[in-house]
């Protein structure tokens, strides 16, 4: 299923207005069962494995199984993501344990300032020098062909 | 026809899109919108903050020229990929991109994205052009500042968008529809910019089961601006180029890090490395078999022929390569420290943008310094960057491009109102993540300078609009018609499901236009054989059939693949040799004709006529 959900701890995101994994899946796969209450997979052929559900959900309910046409069984990666950094836990299919952590941004979630706090003075839509520039370009000016 | 509620949205320039392209259009639009006056809105069939190519991150930034490090010049970066294309390139354009690339690099390291640092503060350079990151999140903070820049309300997230609405040969906007909620949507905009990806699954996938999804570039890359710019009546260009990338084996991990950073080998089963002992072969694409690097369809080409001659498995040698460079940290001590780092470098190559690629590591016991890892050719795509070229025609720059190559606005398409970047423009390539930012910043600019000059209020023909509505949703009908003919509606001799539609391309594209199991050859008799299928197919496009919105959805996702196929064989089969052996082998036409063939392959699709027109355009050099 190279993503799928564990039952016990799926609440089909009920204290939220909207599903998380149906909310970020890049591919559209995730469905929930209304009935169930239980969020699925609908079509596991087409999932790319991005992890984006896994590491959305709000319950860890989410877990990827290597594809079974060409991934031999029992091994697993889990990420645990945080609002600065990522940990990473690997398990073999002979039990070998590894751990990484790597960082995953240098500023506050919802900080970025689109012009990057650089001057914006260009005035001139028909310029190539685009909004930031030519500060953003750490150079007096935009390069041009010499003629 | 199914009862769907009509939601008209007005705006000025509508992004179509959400990915890096779309992303860079956002803030710089908005910036120059809010100085004129007008509205900007993003319409994207996924969540911006994961979605596009970059949605699971990536590892390394791949276009980052370092102009104000001296260390390279623009000029340096358009000679670097007119070579790996064989010739093949818009100068102007590739000259653009690169001059603006820096700038969207530091933008991302201002908002947020961890660049490695050397011990003075420099960028880590992975090979000349490439940097390192930490980019698990790249796709996250690129999306925050666009969203940012334009505004929550200003985004429609999860409405698929399916073509354009035309007043004459001007393009005025576009038509999608929900895929969560029963509503159609119409949004009519002065000008529209496609950023809507390359195309993945036209080919037939190495992978039969579960692994279907795990293609090298993401599954829900359709041909959308293919189809859009095609229907718009847009020239476009180079659609022969496809990209076949050689990766590790299966699930795709990517090889740079390996080859650039850690100088890895590949040696064939026998240990023999294809670079070295197939050096003769370059001889007969000269003068670019002369070129360093190698062109990457040349450095395909002779691992292809190992592969051809039974030589597999191809091997990257991680250990071979990591345990050199530890033992060169010093002492003992210092080499296990190195290796130790290497490690958890290689891993996070993997898992900041291919996770199952550490799945299948894991699940074979692979540790990168114990033993080595198959690489192979994927199947072929649809990109506008890396070394793929397709996409539509663009105008260059106005202090840049020939006259030939200049019609009023940077990035503008053949069709008026129509701005492309990212997988979406064509002849442009290696553009990547940072190159397609900054592409779409300046398709963006040269877009809102258009509506400022263009501020007439537009004519809509509602009876078009309703026509578009009724053949949209028409899969919808179908089903709701014919589906209880069968106690299985999975199969029923009134319609094909998107599925096996797809299928049924996969096949004719691998067995005819040199797919893998052909070898990636293919000749005119198999092409011409292969346009026949096509036809039958695009007539049946008509009998598609989907029983829910994420159906209806897969519908039209496989007919933007049909087309793009269809441009695909016939810019193929109107170049009459073979230029780029790594990509497609033309049997009947071995070699490169430099003579008569150093020329763009365009194409337009007439939507009077329903003809198709493939014509040659000049190459002209504006770098020496």
């Amino acid at each position: 299923m190279p993503s799928y959900v564990i039952p016990d701890k799926c609440d089909g995101c009920k204290a939220q207005d909207k599903t998380a994994c149906q909310y970020i899946c890049p591919n559209d796969l995730m469905v929930l069962n209304k009935d169930a209450m239980k969020a699925y997979n609908c079509e596991p052929e087409m999932c790319w494995e991005c992890y984006n559900c896994v590491k959305i959900c709000p319950n860890q309910a989410i877990e990827v199984r290597g594809y079974a046409d060409f991934v031999p069984l029992g091994a697993t990666v889990t990420p645990m993501r945080s609002t600065d950094s990522i940990l990473w836990t690997i398990k073999f299919r002979n039990g070998t344990l590894k751990r990484f952590k790597f960082p995953i941004r240098t500023t506050e979630e919802g900080k970025a300032v689109p012009n990057g706090g650089w001057t914006t003075s260009n005035e001139d839509l028909k310029s190539p020098v685009l909004f930031t520039e030519p500060e953003s370009l750490g150079l007096p000016a935009v390069v041009t062909i010499k003629n | 026809m199914a009862n769907f509620k009509t939601e008209e949205v007005n705006t000025d320039l509508l992004i179509i899109g959400g990915g890096m392209a779309a992303c860079g259009a956002a803030v710089e639009a908005a910036h120059w919108a809010k100085k004129h006056n007008l509205k900007v809105t993003m319409v994207d069939k996924a969540a911006v903050d994961r979605s596009g190519a970059v949605a699971m991150g990536l590892s390394a930034i791949n276009q980052y020229v370092g102009i104000k490090d001296g260390n390279n010049t623009v000029e340096d970066y358009v000679k670097y990929v007119r070579s790996d294309l064989m010739g093949i390139t818009r100068e102007d354009l590739v000259y653009n991109i690169a001059r603006h690339v820096d700038s969207s690099v530091h933008l991302f390291e201002q908002w947020g994205l961890p660049i490695w640092k050397d011990a003075d503060g420099n960028y880590v350079h992975e090979g000349r052009w490439q940097l390192m990151i930490n980019g698990e999140s790249y796709k996250v903070i690129v999306a925050e500042a666009a969203k940012s820049a334009i505004g929550a309300e200003n985004i429609y997230e999860r409405v698929f968008i399916v073509g354009p609405i035309m007043d004459g040969d001007v393009c005025v906007g576009a038509v999608g529809f929900s895929v969560r909620e029963e509503k159609f949507y119409v949004f009519k905009a002065k000008a529209v910019l496609v950023a809507m990806g390359g195309a993945v699954h036209v080919f037939k996938p190495r992978s039969s089961g579960e692994g279907l999804g795990r293609a090298w570039y993401p599954p829900w890359n359709s041909g959308s601006s293919a189809y859009f710019t095609l229907k718009a009546g847009a020239e476009m260009t180079c659609q022969e180029v496809r990209f076949i990338p050689v990766r590790f084996k299966d699930a795709y991990g990517p090889v740079g890090a390996w080859f650039l950073l850690f100088k890895s080998r590949a040696t064939n089963g026998e240990g023999g490395n294809y670079m070295i002992e197939r050096k003769g072969e370059l001889e007969n694409w000269v003068p670019y078999g002369k070129v360093k690097p190698v062109p990457a369809n040349l450095r395909n080409w002779l691992m292809m022929l190992d592969v051809m001659d039974g030589k597999g498995p191809i091997y990257m040698r991680t250990e071979e390569a990591i345990n050199k460079i530890a033992s060169e940290a010093g002492d003992e001590k210092a080499a296990k420290k190195k290796l130790k780092e290497l490690e958890s470098e290689a891993w996070e190559d993997f898992l900041d943008m291919t996770i199952s690629q550490a799945i299948l590591w894991a699940g074979t016991n692979t540790a990168p310094e114990e033993k080595p890892s198959e690489i192979a050719a994927a199947e072929p795509y649809f990109i506008g960057s890396h070394s793929g070229a397709s996409g539509a025609w663009v105008s260059g720059p106005k202090d840049l491009a020939p006259d030939e190559y200049f019609w009023g606005y940077p990035n503008m398409a053949t069709t008026k109102g129509i701005f492309c970047a990212g997988d979406a423009s064509g002849a442009s390539s290696h553009k990547f993540s940072s190159g397609s930012h900054a592409e779409g910043r300046i398709a963006a600019k040269g877009a809102i300078d258009y509506i400022v000059d263009n501020p007439n209020p537009i004519n809509y023909n509602q009876a078009e609009i309703d026509a578009l509505k009724e053949e949209i949703l028409k899969p919808l009908d179908i089903y709701a018609q014919f589906s209880g003919g069968s106690t299985d509606p999975e199969v029923n001799p009134n319609y094909i499901k998107p599925k096996m539609f797809m299928f049924r391309l996969q096949k004719i594209m691998d067995e005819y236009a040199g797919g893998v199991s052909s070898q990636f050859k293919t000749s005119k008799s198999l092409l011409e054989k292969g346009l026949d299928l096509l036809t039958y197919l695009k007539e049946d496009s008509n009998k598609l059939a989907a029983s829910d919105l994420h159906e209806l959805m897969r519908c039209w996702e496989n007919v933007h693949r049909m087309w793009q196929a269809e441009a695909h064989v016939r810019a193929i089969l109107f170049r009459d040799e073979t230029r780029w052996p790594g990509y497609y082998f033309r049997s009947d036409k071995p070699s490169m004709d430099e003579k008569d063939w150093k020329v763009f392959v365009n194409m337009k699709w007439d939507p009077k006529t329903d003809k198709w027109d493939v014509f040659s355009k000049p190459i002209i050099s504006i770098v020496n």
